[in-house]
């Protein structure tokens, strides 16, 4: 493909230095004593071998307000830990956002200098719209929710200690 | 760590204008970003590297391209130390205030009917 200009490019970026080891990321990222911590806090539950199966629940709070208990589903593609993560994700908390179907979430973490690690997130949005807003956070008034929103959360909490 | 790059990158019109162009359509070249600039190539080039130093903007390769993202998290750590701290205590006084002048004047025309 030549200097195509109308290809439009459905994939986000968002990228963090955070305060720790890329293990300790890596455990944040992948284990639900941690997820229960920061951004939505719902447990996740991640087979870390490709063709491994990937769930994050709903929170108590917000099955009380009617979301299924597993909001996002998917199938992990690479996991190569404390370095690299891929897998599949998908909304499931209605019809409209299950049927645009299976994005594709990478997890890079590579140490930084002064104790410090990068952490990026690409996500592969095509076919996504409504996804592509929500994890943007266009669709929120206050800016909560989000990429954005869940990685400078995380980041307070290996950090401080404390989410926000 | 590094509040200040992001600062002075904000701190300069064109470079305001690339976040926009990036928020707008994300994942643009130099070619496709420099075609909306008057200005050269050299020009947008110095200041995307200004913008990806404070991590504003990451690059990434796709083919021979190199495509530039726009990364709202360091706005997103601005606005959690800076603007959330200062700013949220005065909304939510004046929203109290307006509050409880409405309910005075609920009370008061209750009061009269």
């Amino acid at each position: 493909m030549s200097a195509d200009t109308t290809t439009s490019v459905t994939t986000q970026v968002y990228e963090v230095y955070i305060r720790a080891t890329p293990q300790a990321i890596w455990d944040a990222i992948t284990s639900p004593e941690w997820t229960v911590k920061y951004g939505y806090q719902g447990a996740v539950e991640y087979e870390l071998r490709p063709g491994g199966a990937y769930r994050a629940h709903a929170t108590p709070e917000m099955q009380a307000m009617g979301v299924p208990d597993v909001v996002i589903d998917g199938v992990v593609e690479e996991a190569d830990p404390p370095k690299k993560l891929v897998h599949t994700y998908r909304f499931l908390f209605s019809d409209a956002m299950k049927a645009e179907g299976f994005t594709r979430v990478t997890w890079e973490i590579e140490k930084a200098a002064a104790g410090f690690s990068r952490l990026t997130v690409i996500h592969e949005l095509e076919g996504a719209p409504i996804m592509a807003g929500m994890v943007a956070s266009r669709f929120s008034e206050m800016g909560t929710g989000g990429w954005a929103w869940i990685l400078s959360d995380l980041k307070s909490l290996l950090e401080t200690g404390s989410s926000m | 760590m590094n509040d200040d790059r992001v600062f002075k990158a904000l701190a300069d019109a064109t470079r305001r204008y690339l976040l926009d162009m990036l928020f707008a359509r994300d994942g643009q070249t130099l070619t496709q970003l420099e075609s909306q600039l008057e200005m050269t190539r050299f020009g947008v080039m110095k200041h995307l590297r200004v913008l990806e130093a404070a991590g504003l903007v990451v690059p990434r390769w796709s083919g021979r391209e190199k495509l530039h993202f726009l990364n709202p998290v360091p706005v997103r750590l601005i606005h959690n130390r800076w603007i959330h701290k200062y700013a949220e205590h005065q909304v939510s006084a004046l929203a109290e205030l307006k509050a409880e002048l409405e309910a005075k004047v609920c009370r008061r025309t209750r009061q009269r009917a």
